[in-house]
């Protein structure tokens, strides 16, 4: 188990299954077939054609369909459903977030789409039932990565996979709850003109200072924008602790699958003998010991040639040929060293590191750069790279640097030991999902 | 070379193997399609060249148009044509069937479509449907099929091409090969490895 664990999960874990993003959906303008009267106010408009939800970082997009659905059926045209989501013109494949927004964008302004389901690029995704598969699929990965067998997820019994599963859901439905809740309070929308004008005013008086600045929209920063994440903020304050609750739920059935990559905070362990568990699993201990020293990673690189330091300024994805994503599993070899994040970067992209070249062909230092050191690259003038730490920015040959690397919405430090990153980063299926920006200072001649 | 006694391939290993098998395929089905070795589209950043400079790929046959095995189901709308790719999976360190499939004619699979999720515009024909191919099997691997569908034949996005394509879920390749290994030592070859692994997938 991860160190630190109460039982409840670590503090990172914690954070990562509170974590949530302020949703503001929007219908199609194409998909709609009945106007309401003219909307008086803003507000109407806001309460008819947007819908606002909190949506759980680690959750799964299509999972809020039956929620959003009765919220826009009065307006849709009648014949059969197929439901997607939309992000500037990007049909969305996965909880994308954090790669789509180079500056996190809340609330995160998604259009839904009931007609024209883009069979093409997007895999189905129908029910409930089929998106439980795809995470029992892939939790069937991670485990014959870690373990080089499925058996602990293919022997798993149905209470146990069914408690898994709604681990995994619950966290999601408490969320829709608490904003089901939030809209039956009709005080609350007898409030919003009040807090509108409130808003206006303080939008004008203290010109937006009041934010922290990811709050802070540069674009079309409404009122309702405002009001709409000040409710969301009250909201995920109050529920984190209810959120932790089935965190535990998970931990407890998780560690069932013997899935933990044990280790510290300055190495990766492989464990090569698990004491006998009690809880009623003890048929799994022979072949859920063996370990691979692999860790399963997804990996998604977005490519930024834009001449900018500002990654608000970075425009959006136009389709999905302009990322490369991979889902290739990390190779631990160092055991007992100290393995960084910055080491499984290293070992998936090599090609945007030039240290590996600098350690082996150490004798022929000229061949190496200048400005390039043989580890830790900490001599460079941290004024050099901007806002970014100069660890951060690494210059491989062909002129391309790292210019942020992200894991459930947070940019870590690239030296934290990797193993500490797995064991509180990662998503429930226990893949580490890790996005890269890459910032190209020439044009890719590929 | 000797395959690992887990049953497991290496990617270059992989690439031996595809390339022995499309050679025996050439010299004992001459007549029948050709698998060839597909260079994997250059993604910017990804290393391209695997360990020992082999180039990554995967082994694909296109435009299979399969003989019906029911007469009776051939309803006019046209053959069906079948695409095959098997692809190196580095998290099951096996070789991955990916298949999609589609009807000369549009239209009859189109109006199928509109009430099934899997639905798609391709410049060539309508993709069909699981239902649709499950008429192309044989009577006893519908029933199988039916039985572990949910387990064994998914939809996944094709990790080469990112776009959605059927497979056969990889978890147990390694066991049965294995098994199929111990069994008979001569098989132990890199070289007929994906002769062994497709003929258990028929035979499944």
């Amino acid at each position: 188990m991860v160190m630190g664990d109460k039982g409840g999960g670590t503090e990172a874990q914690q954070y990562v299954w509170g974590g949530a993003i302020p949703l503001q959906i929007h219908l199609h303008d194409s998909e709609v077939t009945t106007l309401p009267p003219p909307p008086p106010a803003l507000v109407a408009l806001f309460f008819y054609f947007v819908y606002l939800i909190l949506a759980p970082r680690i959750g799964y997009l299509p999972l809020l369909v039956p929620q959003i659905k009765p919220f826009f059926s009065s307006s849709l045209p009648p014949g059969v459903d197929t439901v997607w989501f939309e992000y500037k013109g990007l049909p969305l494949k996965w909880g994308s977030f954090d790669l789509l927004c180079a500056e996190p964008e809340r609330p995160w302004n998604l259009t839904i789409h009931f007609r024209g389901y883009p069979g093409n690029i997007l895999t189905p995704c129908e029910s409930e039932d089929s998106i439980k598969w795809s995470f029992i699929n892939a939790l069937k990965e991670a485990a014959y990565i870690i373990n080089g067998n499925c058996k602990n997820i293919m022997n798993m019994s149905q209470p146990d996979q069914a408690e898994l599963w709604r681990s995994v859901l619950n966290g999601m439905e408490l969320y829709l709850d608490i904003t089901k809740r939030l809209k039956k309070f009709t005080f609350v929308k007898a409030l919003v003109p009040y807090a509108l004008a409130a808003m206006l005013f303080i939008k004008n008086a203290v010109t937006c200072n009041l934010f922290p600045r990811p709050y802070k929209q540069s674009g079309d920063c409404s009122c309702t924008t405002y009001l709409s994440l000040l409710l969301f903020r009250l909201i995920a304050l109050n529920f984190r602790s209810e959120v932790a609750g089935q965190l535990e739920v998970y931990l407890r059935v998780s560690s069932k699958l013997k899935l933990d990559i044990v280790g510290d905070d300055f190495s990766l362990k492989l464990n090569s003998s698990t004491s006998k568990s009690n809880q009623g699993v003890s048929d799994l201990d022979a072949t859920g010991t063996t370990r691979t020293g692999r860790i399963p990673v997804r990996l998604y690189i977005r490519t930024i040639d834009e001449d900018t330091d500002d990654l608000e300024d970075v425009t959006a994805i136009g389709s999905w040929e302009k990322v490369s994503y991979i889902n290739r599993p990390v190779e631990v070899h160092s055991e007992g060293k100290c393995f960084t994040l910055n080491g499984a970067l290293k070992a998936l992209l090599p090609e945007l590191f030039t240290e590996a070249s600098s350690t082996n062909a150490h004798t022929s230092g000229a061949e190496v750069e200048g400005g390039q050191r043989s580890d830790g690259d900490s001599s460079r003038s941290p004024g050099e790279t901007g806002e970014a730490p100069s660890e951060h920015s690494r210059l491989p040959s062909d002129g391309a640097e790292i210019k942020l690397v992200r894991i459930q919405g947070i940019e870590p430090q690239l030296e934290i030991p990797f193993g500490w990153v797995v064991n509180n980063l990662m998503n429930p299926d226990h893949y580490l999902h890790i996005c890269v920006y890459v910032k190209v200072l020439e044009p890719i001649t590929i | 070379m000797v395959v690992s006694s887990d049953g497991t391939l290496s990617s270059t290993e992989f690439y031996f193997a595809a390339s022995a098998f499309s050679e025996q395929w050439t010299k004992f089905n001459s007549a029948l399609p050709q698998w060839s070795w597909v260079p994997s589209p250059k993604r910017p950043w990804i290393p391209h060249n695997q360990v020992n400079y082999v180039e990554e790929g995967y082994l694909s046959v296109e435009n299979v148009i399969l003989p019906k095995l029911n007469e009776i189901q051939n309803d006019g709308a046209g053959a069906h044509h079948y695409d095959f790719h098997v692809v190196y999976s580095a998290s099951y360190r096996v070789p991955v069937l990916y298949f999609r499939a589609y009807c000369s004619v549009k239209l009859i699979l189109s109006i199928l479509g509109l009430y099934q999720l899997i639905i798609a515009s391709s410049p060539d024909g309508q993709p069909l449907l699981l239902d649709d191919m499950e008429k192309d099997l044989p009577l006893n691997s519908v029933e199988q099929l039916t039985r572990s569908r949910r387990m064994f034949i998914t939809q996944e996005e094709h990790p080469q091409l990112n776009r959605p394509w059927y497979t056969l879920h990889p978890c147990g390749t390694s066991e049965w090969m294995k098994l199929l290994l111990c069994n008979d030592a001569s098989a132990a070859q890199v070289e007929g490895y994906l002769w062994t692994n497709t003929s258990s997938h028929g035979s499944q």
